[in-house]
């Protein structure tokens, strides 16, 4: 068989790609540093667990302490690198690579999933409101953080969860869910949450500019911290939509064929559809709205390697990764850093239009 | 195999299947046919387990399917859907292979056994010819044929088609269902909503007429393909008869309503009570076959003659079983065959004259026709394309067309019953006169 063959040759090509897109970013900016200097900065960031202490951790709002436990890492390479580059590269762009890398990872995959499942070229993974709800909650915890003192992060992850809860309750009756029936629903909810957004925008006064920067997507002041908060969500989630490509082509042929071809339909769809919401909502949480990742990226790799989900979910993933990495760096080139959801609309919106015109996107 | 016990389903308040009961034995190939929006499709669902029905059962080897999760009824039945338009550019070969996922594991590569079922599927359709074009680049037969291979490569003891040949050619239709009539010889479970009458005929081991939410008849296709059932399921007059090359009977269906606008399921008291006990044809081709298909589908008891044995109307009325008075073509009519006329015109209720041609041997036939009363005239060809006896003959046809009440190939039976309503009181019982039979030849 050919295909695993298929698959492995491109996801290694997407990975190196990545790593060359991250190391050329990361030698880019105010400071220039030469690649072969990033690239040994890059290698000293790795760390390995070398030792477990246990701790403990208070629970927000609770105030229970769990046992946690606490790794000590060690470095694995110790390259000389200059004290100052070894800081900009690793504490500073290197967190913000990594943190866009793992958004546009788990918004590509997330929307290639969406389109899959809605069979609609226009599906994103916002589109059962999970990005409104997550702006919802992040916006409640920027205009008025006395009212949700969990935090900004988990008030973000929060909405986004409750929005998609609530959208697949409304949507589902008498133990199925149609698509269409959750696809209007998303557009209503989505209405009614923006609705709420315009209200705090109106009456958020001094964090006004905060909020829009959010709203706008950014990945500025990224830590390592935000990496590990967003990364393990979207690489099990992304891990086990891994697990469901089979059955994502089956849906293709529509939810009668897939049920006659043995997949369980209404289970499938729950699935995909939390494991998509909680990728999306990881990313969105840490990086605000960042819109066209997860509707341009799955198309263009669709164009490239066809609709088959075993292949397309990987490369849709990488490629979102090398493509969020990309137009970060390009809004952080510039003489005013500009927030990256707006470079990728003026990117994404295009490119998209182009491909419509050339009639390559009318079908999925 | 397959057991079907009062199912009813229903669309919000419309009912689509009323207390249908239908068993199905393993290795036959039932078609299930009937008008559209007679509920077959939804019949194929329920049985399926696509469809929950309202009430009932549906058991394919005594286990309802309804409870059988999708991966289990996967394995036992699989579904080739009356729309097969495939919007992604799939591989044909990576179709064929989702046939196989009742059988895969999540995370194992496909079995041998996968690969084998995948590679005789696609060699058994010759799909494998074009098994690396893309699905939407291949025609529509060829879409059929791949959706045949993942059906085949599924290799379930069921296999329910939902319209399998509609909107291919003729070629394509017929080696369609030769595949499927291979999946029965292997044993398999067939039923199949077939649009086509005579296909369905040709192929099905039975036939089940779903009419009216529910089934009105099932059995052999020639004991279900009848005119008059025809002509309650459909509510169209039709003719049946036996397809010489195959043997299996064809429907032809006629226009017009069926029995001049009774009421399909109505019984045969609507038969209008003056109608004809006999009418007898005079005439040949296209005209008259269609005069006595359309007779014999309103249950009029008719004759034809004389006829030459080699034209269309005289096979119609063989396949018909309908009385002719066959001559040898181009012959002269003999006193016997003239004689056996004058028979069959005096005991019929009605004559009709349809398209008759007049040739130098059967001049006498007008003659014969001149007491004939009452009379029909059947017209679509102009009489002077007809004639080749001159100006003699000319004049004794028009004569006859005078007299006699025209009617349209269309209208013909509403016309025989009209004339039957004027003639009721009169005693019309054609004089019973013997004439010399003279030889014309020339």
């Amino acid at each position: 068989m050919e295909r695993p063959g298929r698959i492995l040759a491109w996801s290694l090509g997407l990975t190196v790609l990545l790593l060359a897109v991250a190391v050329t970013s990361a030698a880019l900016g105010p400071v220039r540093i030469e690649p072969v200097t990033v690239a040994l900065a890059m290698l000293n960031v790795i760390v390995v667990p070398s030792g477990v202490e246990t701790g403990t951790w208070t629970v927000p709002l609770l105030e229970w302490a769990v046992p946690r436990p606490t790794f000590e890492y060690s470095q694995v390479f110790a390259f000389e690198v200059r004290g100052s580059h070894q800081t900009i590269v690793g504490d500073i762009r290197l967190p913000r690579i990594a943190l866009a890398a793992t958004v546009g990872f788990g918004l590509a995959a997330a929307g290639t999933v969406m389109q899959g499942f809605f069979r609609n070229p226009l599906a994103d993974p916002s589109i059962i409101g999970v990005s409104s709800g997550a702006a919802v909650g992040a916006v409640a915890a920027i205009a008025f953080p006395a009212l949700v003192p969990i935090g900004l992060q988990s008030a973000a992850f929060a909405g986004a969860i409750l929005t998609a809860f609530l959208v697949y309750a409304i949507a589902t009756e008498g133990g199925r869910t149609p698509v269409a029936t959750l696809l209007l629903a998303g557009v209503a909810v989505q209405a009614f949450l923006g609705a709420a957004i315009s209200y705090m925008l109106v009456h958020s006064g001094e964090s006004l500019r905060q909020a829009v920067i959010w709203l706008m997507g950014h990945l500025s002041n990224s830590t390592w911290n935000d990496v590990g908060l967003s990364l393990p969500f979207v690489l099990a989630g992304v891990l086990v939509l891994g697990a469901f490509t089979r059955e994502m082509n089956v849906l293709l042929l529509g939810e009668e064929d897939a049920h006659h071809l043995g997949v369980d339909v209404e289970r499938t769809k729950l699935l995909l559809l939390a494991l998509a919401s909680i990728i999306t909502a990881a990313g969105v949480a840490v990086a605000g709205v960042i819109g066209f990742v997860g509707l341009v990226v799955p198309h263009i790799m669709r164009l490239i390697v066809g609709p088959d989900h075993r292949i397309l979910l990987p490369t849709s993933a990488l490629a979102g990764a090398s493509f969020l990495v990309a137009t970060d760096t390009l809004a952080r080139a510039g003489p005013a850093e500009v927030p990256v959801g707006i470079v990728t609309a003026a990117f994404g919106a295009p490119f998209f239009l182009f491909l419509l015109k050339r009639r390559e996107v009318h079908a999925l | 195999m397959i057991d079907v016990l009062d199912l009813s389903v229903a669309f919000g308040d419309v009912s689509v299947l009323e207390d249908v009961s239908l068993s199905v034995e393993a290795g036959t190939f039932v078609g299930l046919v009937g008008p559209n929006g007679a509920g077959k499709t939804t019949l194929l669902r329920a049985i399926s387990g696509a469809l929950e029905p309202d009430t009932g059962l549906v058991a394919i080897d005594g286990t309802d399917v309804h409870a059988l999760s999708s991966r289990e009824s996967s394995r036992l039945v699989s579904v080739v859907p009356q729309d097969t338009s495939l919007s992604f550019s799939f591989a044909v070969r990576d179709v064929v292979e989702m046939g196989r996922t009742p059988y895969r594991s999540r995370f194992s590569p496909p079995t041998v056994e996968d690969r084998e079922r995948v590679a005789d599927a696609l060699e058994r359709t010759g799909v494998e010819r074009f098994a690396d074009r893309s699905i939407e680049d291949v025609s529509g037969g060829e879409r059929q044929r791949v959706i045949l291979a993942r059906t085949i490569a599924q290799d379930t003891p069921v296999v329910l088609l939902d319209e399998p040949t509609a909107s291919l050619d003729i070629n394509h239709q017929v080696e369609t269902l030769e595949l499927v009539s291979e999946l029965v010889a292997d044993g398999k479970t067939v039923i199949a909503a077939i649009h086509d009458l005579d296909l369905a005929a040709r192929y099905c081991d039975e036939l089940v007429m779903v009419a009216d939410r529910r089934v009105l008849e099932r059995g052999p296709p020639e004991s279900v393909l009848t005119s008059a059932r025809l002509a309650r399921a459909f509510d169209a007059t039709a003719a049946v008869t036996t397809n010489p090359v195959t043997g299996s009977p064809v429907v032809t269906a006629l226009s017009g309503n069926a029995r001049g606008g009774s009421k399909p399921g109505g019984d045969d008291a609507n038969v209008n009570e003056n109608a004809p006990a006999r009418v007898h044809v005079v005439g040949s081709g296209s005209t008259a076959a269609g005069v006595l298909a359309r007779l014999e589908a309103a249950d009029i008891d008719a004759s034809i003659g004389p006829v030459a044995e080699t034209d269309v109307a005289a096979e119609t009325a063989r396949q018909l079983g309908i009385d002719r008075l066959s001559v040898e073509p181009f012959a002269s009519l003999e006193a016997e065959t003239m004689a056996a006329l004058q028979r069959e015109i005096s005991r019929s209720d009605v004559t009709v004259i349809a398209d008759l041609r007049i040739g130098a041997g059967n001049q006498l036939v007008l003659e014969a026709l001149a007491d004939a009363e009452p009379l029909l005239v059947v017209e679509s060809t102009p009489f002077d394309d007809r004639n080749a006896a001159g100006e003699g003959a000319r004049d004794r046809y028009e004569r006859l067309r005078s007299r006699g009440v025209r009617a349209d190939p269309e209208t013909v039976v509403e016309r025989v019953l009209d004339v039957c309503d004027e003639y009721s009181d009169v005693d019309s019982t054609a004089p019973d006169q013997h004439r010399p039979i003279e030889s014309d030849d020339d």
